[in-house]
């Protein structure tokens, strides 16, 4: 098994990375269109070494790897460390990791625009190639040396796990043996992909292997940004706006000065921040402050009231809103269709809940114009630059420790705590550890927005579906975490907001349109985006059409993608293992559901019961199919699925954050319930790996409860649940006893 | 005025107000952060550490009520990371983000301590108001029957 760095990141600079490393330490060769942008991050070293290395060998054979993912628990650390290791061919037990520098133009993720950021379920499918690429370059120097030492040609040489090997003279060298004597070309050499391994030839990727990341977090060794002590540090806390985008009007902190080792209140752009001596100390002084805010439009929003007017609008055909799918003619199809279906859907705004509270530790040099900065952070170089910007300086003057996050579900991208840590530090001149209460960490949610969904089927004579619109309303993620800028250049499409919109069901003609409402509340991107009520709303949707002409749910969908064998593949495998069609306990009901997502094929089989006196849906067991690709590591894939039916059974059931007078009106956990152990149903899950490129499972599953769930009410009960979530309250009415 | 009581088989002193909860006490006066701050109100778990032997929030334990008595942590659990909880959750993989564990490892030790043979009704009950957002409850489960079989 492959040793762990307790600590990602924090105790290994730069500087100690390479004056630690006695043997190889190999450099990316740099193209040089990606010196451009952060040209300042170079300036401070001129050999490839010291702009930031993939991997060290030392000559006893230790291999670190210096691995670029925020580890939130997904386990693609360890992911993409076993793909490095598997192409560089190394002996798995001698691996370690270590967070890397940010140098982004080295590090970053190209399908993120080589940013240094981990989401969106990203990170394997984001750095397969070019992590294999660095690695198979690593191993190729490693073989050249070889083959110099020995005076043999390379072509005769292969290799075994960290070992150099000459068949025909019976001669081998370890990969620790090679880094005492070898030099790393000033260039590194060129792989063609056509060279990587094949699935057949790999030792590490596709068994099981345990998380690198496990072994602090069993025994509380494992740090967390929340963890964090630095010398001379002080405490804080931050009293926000209650109503997003308000600014302290009037602060009156007499008594929070009073609290007994407060320092000092400083009041911020959004926000009151409480400096003391000890955390208590910041907690209580928050409490005794007493703030008026300015007045926004958004005091007047409530979410009640704002989904009647998402629904009203998304029927208002004439409002065309923004087309982002227009497929063959749909208006035609609609004039001409022998029967048209039309249903309104929605879901409400929820909260990250990530267990760790929003917190982070900086300091800033006197002249204001440096800073450390110690973060768990889905979004690094975001965070660097960002703080280089508020600061008026360059990103070589920021030093980012990254640690592991206490849950990311998106919540942890942006750079949203400096513009109150920043300020804080630079007026204490110490280093400021500021930590959100759980409170204030539900007040301030950056939440999934709230959607409202018009969804429409055209039906010919046959009963075979020939048009599909589907209107999506609600507040743009790209505008409120980007730019309004961000959003026009999209042409005003969302793609966080419309992810999981489109679908594979071969129906020919199609729109998908995006309504966009701007109402002033913190949206943000939430485990598996959009695809969290956009699947939602087809699968059910699906499930209607099927239902309307008293077909199979699994043979119509079958019918509908029989051009697409992987779909195939799972809605069959699942279908299998459930028993679906065959008799289930009385009172109990299965829904099914299918999606792609982040390019990952699942299909669900849900069980559930219904309490009518309560309207408590009772899950009992859920039955997965999933088809990724090529599998790295089943065991971490099987968590992850776990972990969706589990998150994705709570934003189901339990979670909603209401908005009255622009204000959250949820606090803690006591009301805003996430599922717990007693409700957590039986996971059965089938994986079944495909010789394609490894895709994304962070989120996949998620997205496929909600329907599995609103369509085994339906067969349970004969109605049809169209809002999310499907709590008692709702269900109870519905029912009606 | 400072407050005696024993972490982890040590003795400890602390100067802290009476009322200040032992979670912080833990954390940031001793440096024990293998307990976490989840939610401040006893709702989620991710604080829970042994008082006397008994698992309860240190979040809403003021210090003053533990002068004298017995505080474990799940840095005091076992001297090697090797308490029958801890083998079982490296053996089935149970953490993903792993904030919560601390609190769910110490509460199962505390049920295991009191009962060598919990059903799984028992575990379920006494797991309950421990709070994974990650969804690791299936191998939380699973590793507690796979530690008391184990003999914790």
């Amino acid at each position: 098994m492959g040793k762990i760095e307790r600590n990602p990141n924090g105790t290994l600079s730069r500087r100690g990375f390479l004056q630690s490393s006695v043997g190889l330490t190999f450099a990316l060769t740099l193209p040089t269109a990606l010196f451009a942008r952060p040209a300042a991050a170079l300036a401070e070293g001129a050999t490839p070494g010291a702009v930031g290395a993939w991997v060290t060998v030392s000559p006893d054979g230790a291999i670190v790897l210096a691995i670029p993912v925020a580890e939130m628990g997904q386990g693609s650390s360890t992911g993409l460390a076993m793909v490095f290791a598997e192409e560089m061919d190394a002996d798995w037990s001698r691996v370690s990791i270590t967070y890397p520098p940010v140098k982004p133009e080295i590090f970053g993720n190209p399908i993120f625009g080589n940013m240094m950021v981990t989401y969106g379920s990203g990170s394997i499918r984001g750095y397969w190639d070019k992590v294999r690429l660095q690695a198979a370059a690593v191993r190729n120097v490693l073989m050249q040396a070889a083959a110099d030492r020995w005076q043999v040609p390379i072509a005769e040489l292969h290799t075994e796990p960290s070992l150099v090997v000459h068949a025909a003279s019976n001669r081998s060298m370890s990969y620790g043996e090679i880094a005492g004597f070898a030099q790393v070309p000033a260039t590194m050499p060129t792989i063609d992909k056509s060279a990587l391994k094949k699935m057949a030839d790999y030792r590490i990727l596709g068994k099981n292997t345990p998380r690198l990341d496990i072994p602090g977090k069993i025994d509380g060794s494992a740090l967390y940004a929340i963890d964090v002590q630095v010398p001379n540090m002080v405490y804080a806390t931050v009293l926000r706006t209650p109503v997003e985008g308000g600014t302290p009007e009037h602060v009156d902190d007499a008594a929070a000065r009073n609290v007994p080792g407060v320092l000092k209140v400083v009041p911020l752009k959004n926000s009151v921040g409480v400096v003391a001596e000890t955390i208590e100390a910041a907690f209580k002084g928050r409490s005794a402050l007493n703030v008026s805010w300015s007045s926004l439009p958004t005091d007047s929003f409530n979410s009640a009231d704002g989904l009647k007017d998402f629904l009203a609008r998304a029927a208002k055909l004439d409002d065309k809103g923004v087309s982002y799918v227009a497929k063959g003619n749909v208006d035609d199809a609609f004039a001409k269709a022998a029967k048209v279906m039309t249903s309104q859907y929605s879901s409400e705004y929820v909260y990250h809940a990530q267990m760790e509270p929003m917190n982070v530790t900086a300091s800033v040099s006197p002249a204001g114009d440096s800073a450390e900065i110690w973060i768990g952070t889905q979004g690094v170089s975001v965070n660097a630059f960002a703080a280089a910007a508020m600061l008026k300086t360059t990103p070589d003057k920021i030093k980012l420790n990254q640690f592991y996050l206490g849950g990311g579900y998106g919540r942890r991208s942006p750079a949203d705590m400096l513009p109150e840590v920043l300020p804080l530090a630079k007026a204490m001149q110490r280093p400021v550890k500021l930590i959100w209460t759980r409170e204030q960490d539900v007040k301030s949610a950056q939440m999934r927005p709230m959607t409202g969904h018009q969804v429409e089927a055209a039906l010919d004579a046959d009963g075979k579906v020939t048009g599909w619109r589907h209107r999506v309303v609600g507040e743009s993620v790209v505008a409120y975490r980007g730019t309004e800028k961000a959003l026009e250049n999209n042409k005003g499409i969302d793609g966080i907001v419309l992810e999981g919109s489109k679908h594979e069901y071969g129906i020919p003609n199609q729109s998908i349109a995006y309504l966009r409402e701007n109402r002033g509340i913190a949206v943000a991107a939430w485990r598996g985006i959009g695809a969290g009520y956009n699947k939602f709303v087809i699968e059910s949707f699906i499930d209607e059409i099927a239902a309307a002409q008293n077909k199979d749910p699994v043979a119509f969908r079958l019918e509908l993608l029989k051009d697409e064998p992987r779909a195939q593949a799972v809605i069959k495998a699942v279908a299998d293992k459930s028993g679906w069609g065959k008799a289930v306990a009385d009172g109990h009901a299965l829904g099914f559901s299918y999606a792609k997502v982040v390019e990952t094929y699942v299909a669900a089989v849900g069980e559930i019961s219904l309490d009518t006196k309560t309207g408590i849906v009772r899950a009992h067991r859920f039955w997965l199919a999933l088809d990724p690709g090529i599998v790295l590591n089943p065991d971490s894939v099987l968590a992850q699925t776990e972990g969706n039916v589990i998150f994705g059974l709570s934003q189901t059931l339990k979670e909603q954050v209401s908005i009255s007078g622009g204000e959250v009106q949820q606090n803690n956990f006591y009301d805003y319930p996430v599922l717990r152990m007693s409700e957590m149903p039986e996971i059965d899950i089938q994986l079944m790996p495909t010789d394609n490129p490894a895709k994304g499972i962070g989120e996949a599953s998620l997205l496929l409860v909600a329907p599995c769930v609103g369509n085994a009410v339906f067969k349970l009960t004969g109605k049809r649940f169209r809002a999310l979530p499907l709590s008692p309250e709702r269900v109870k009415a519905v029912t009606g006893v | 005025m400072a407050i005696t009581f024993t972490v982890n088989n040590k003795p400890a002193s602390v100067d802290a107000g009476p009322e200040t909860p032992l979670l912080w006490v833990v954390r940031e006066h001793l440096k024990l952060t293998g307990t976490k701050y989840g939610c401040g109100a006893g709702m989620c778990g991710a604080c829970t550490v042994h008082l006397d032997g008994k698992a309860v929030r240190s979040c809403q334990i003021p210090v003053a009520m533990v002068a004298g008595k017995n505080v474990t942590t799940i840095e005091g659990l076992s001297a090697n990371s090797d308490h029958p909880l801890q083998k079982a959750w490296l053996d089935l993989q149970v953490p993903q983000c792993g904030y919560c564990q601390s609190g769910q490892i110490m509460q199962a030790a505390a049920l295991l301590a009191a009962n060598k043979n919990p059903s799984r009704e028992d575990i379920v009950r006494h797991m309950d108001g421990n709070i994974c957002r990650c969804g690791t409850y299936p191998r939380i489960l699973r590793a507690v029957e796979r530690a008391a079989k184990q003999g914790a």
